[in-house]
């Protein structure tokens, strides 16, 4: 019980980190990214490249170099976030919606497949591990990673709420989020704002790549589109666009999922995940902590 | 692009001429292979005229489509090996089937907008996949095997000629039919709400039930589409209905241009026939899709073959995005 209890917080730790991406560009210009859930894969990608070029050094310092790591692989999916952002949304800022979903959709097919002319069709191994003894505390089993990687994610997400709720730029991209042409009017460089939230969304799911490579220690092509899908439930979970509730609705999948499986069999996981989504939206479409969305004119 | 050309486009002598290719292709090359693979190009046309009752007609996207399409396979497939059904008297079975899963799927999500549905849908399709590869009476990861092939009142239809022509024929009927409710009140509804689903709901339209017919309306011409690919392979598996096949679809839609018939039987003919052209590049084709779906919408959000406006030139002027290529031929 307390087992499954942890397996799902850490799980769902992961899930809120890339749900807060998601969130955060939902929020502020109503698109869904489907490249994000491949933004995190590319981080995966971005850090195993890394590390082989570090060669040996990781090996003798493994939790420094993790860092290092964490902090380059972050700037450079951060920058391929914006990238994305530039190519393929920014020209159809105007148009339908629906034009922008299917280029969302058209971008993650070319991170997708991109990495894979560049690594090949297989799974690839990790070639920094971390190491430690299990603990067992309540009768759960832990590793000293796991809590090491959950205490990065949290302090990832509390930075993020910091810089969103205090800093001066977070107030911009509150302003923007409320209402683009007032923001515009009152001399707030759009653009650039909507550029830094890509930035930064797709700087934490490129971290969230890199940690679960560390922890699972392997990574393929395709591994970014499940947990897409699955941080986009966690999202509306909790409420789209609500941070604080992004974060509760990972917890919340990562738990639902820990326990769906042990009742059900791990093979349904993924049903039972999407199940619980279609049945949310039918109850309560806003998630648990969204407010009511009002009308866009 | 000059005038005769596009007044051809727009002409009702292109879809009989296009049939007629169609018709008389096998007279050029009949080889087992080619006709198979222009089978195969006829139930993708099949597929994509469906999704673009959803997508095109009604601007609802979804992006789990060949779930449609998978339950029809198996229903067919199921019924026909389990209970020695013909195809052709599994069909109503498919229909009713279809019929309810979409109405199962739209019922709670068709009253969200577009990025819910997408999602939803994304999972849906996932949900059919993962269902198809775990249950006992799918036939789990191997699938369902030994479909016995179309025949009408005892008339066998299997050999590769007479399979192509029967599917032909359907296909045909089923471009046709969309086409006519594209144009009837319903599809007037349809895309009242593809341009500003706000202002049809203000003028009375009843959004959430004509969505959740459009829906519907897709997810049978996506399950008929199964029958016949079942038809076709005789046997169905899940590798078959993955994202990547609803993606595909969804591709032939934009391609060709959302919501024309002809262009997007055109798109779906591309899509199917290109890979099979060039066998070298399958493995990378779907970067090239990925980035081909995001030109055409920054360069072409209309479609190579978009659909002819039936508005009055001022208004059409105002509520339709203009080719890009006509902007450019004011320049010169």
């Amino acid at each position: 019980m307390a087992q499954l209890i942890w397996d799902g917080l850490f799980v769902g730790a992961f899930y809120s980190l890339i749900a807060l991406g998601y969130s955060l560009v939902y929020g502020v210009i109503r698109l869904l990214n489907f490249a994000h859930g491949d933004l995190y894969m590319l981080g995966a990608f971005f850090g195993l490249w890394l590390l082989t070029a570090l060669g040996a050094f990781p090996a003798t310092l493994p939790v420094l170099a993790l860092l290092v790591v964490l902090v380059v692989v972050s700037l450079a999916t951060g920058l391929a976030g914006v990238a994305i952002e530039r190519v393929a949304y920014r020209p159809l800022r105007q148009a339908p919606r629906l034009s922008l979903l299917i280029t969302a959709v058209g971008a993650s097919f070319v991170v997708e497949y991109g990495v894979r002319i560049a690594a090949g069709p297989n799974p690839q191994v990790y070639p920094l591990r971390l190491d430690g003894e299990a603990l067992t505390l309540f009768g759960a089993r832990f590793t000293p990673q796991q809590l090491l990687l959950m205490g990065v994610a949290i302090a990832l997400m509390l930075g993020l709420d910091a810089w969103i709720n205090r800093s001066r730029d977070g107030r911009a991209i509150r302003a923007v989020a409320l209402d683009q042409k007032a923001a515009r009017l009152m001399g707030i460089d759009v653009d650039k704002v909507i550029s830094r939230v890509f930035f930064v969304g797709s700087a934490l799911a490129g971290a969230a790549g890199v940690m679960v490579g560390v922890f699972y220690g392997k990574v393929d092509f395709l591994m970014g589109f499940i947990i897409g899908l699955k941080a986009f439930t966690a999202a509306v979970i909790g409420g789209i666009g609500n941070l604080k509730g992004t974060m509760l609705g990972g917890l919340v999948l990562g738990l639902l999922e820990s326990f769906g499986s042990y009742w059900l069999g791990g093979e349904w996981r993924d049903v039972f995940a999407f199940g619980f989504l279609i049945l949310l939206l039918s109850v309560r479409p806003t998630g648990l902590l969204g407010a009511r969305e009002q009308e866009r004119v | 692009m000059n005038l005769a050309l596009r007044r051809f486009a727009q002409s009702r002598a292109v879809g009989p001429l296009g049939l007629a290719a169609a018709a008389l292709a096998p007279l050029l090359i009949a080889t087992p292979y080619s006709l198979n693979v222009m089978t195969s190009a006829a139930i993708f046309v099949m597929l994509a005229i469906g999704l673009n009752i959803v997508v095109g007609y009604c601007g609802l996207l979804d992006l789990g489509f060949a779930a449609f399409f998978a339950v029809g396979a198996y229903t067919s497939g199921v019924l026909s090996t389990q209970y020695g059904l013909s195809l052709v008297q599994t069909v109503p079975v498919v229909v009713a089937v279809t019929l309810l899963a979409g109405i199962l799927i739209g019922l709670p999500t068709l009253r969200l907008r577009t990025d819910y549905l997408a999602i939803v849908t994304l999972g849906f399709g996932e949900i059919i996949r993962i269902l198809a590869n775990n249950l006992e009476i799918t036939g789990g990861p191997s699938g369902i095997y030994g479909i016995p092939g179309l025949s009408f009142f005892g008339l066998g239809l299997d050999d590769p000629v007479g399979l192509y022509y029967t599917v032909l024929v359907l296909v045909a009927v089923a471009v046709l039919l969309a086409g006519r409710l594209d144009r009837s009140r319903l599809g007037r509804a349809w895309s009242f709400i593809r341009e500003d689903e706000d202002a049809a709901e203000a003028m009375g339209v009843h959004t959430y039930r004509v969505k959740l017919a459009a829906y519907s309306a897709g997810a049978v011409w996506g399950g008929l589409a199964g029958v016949l690919f079942a038809a076709q392979m005789s046997a169905v598996s899940p590798e078959s209905f993955r994202f990547i096949q609803s993606a595909l679809v969804l591709m032939a839609v934009v391609l060709g241009g959302m919501g024309s018939s002809r262009g997007v039987v055109v798109g779906a003919v591309c899509i199917s026939l290109v890979p099979e052209l060039l066998r070298g590049i399958e493995d990378n084709r779907y970067f090239a899709f990925g980035a081909v779906l995001i030109a055409v919408m920054v360069f072409r959000p209309v479609g190579l073959w978009p659909r002819p406006s039936r508005e009055p030139g001022r208004t059409a002027r105002r509520s339709v995005p203009e080719p890009v290529s006509v902007r450019t031929e004011k320049v010169t």
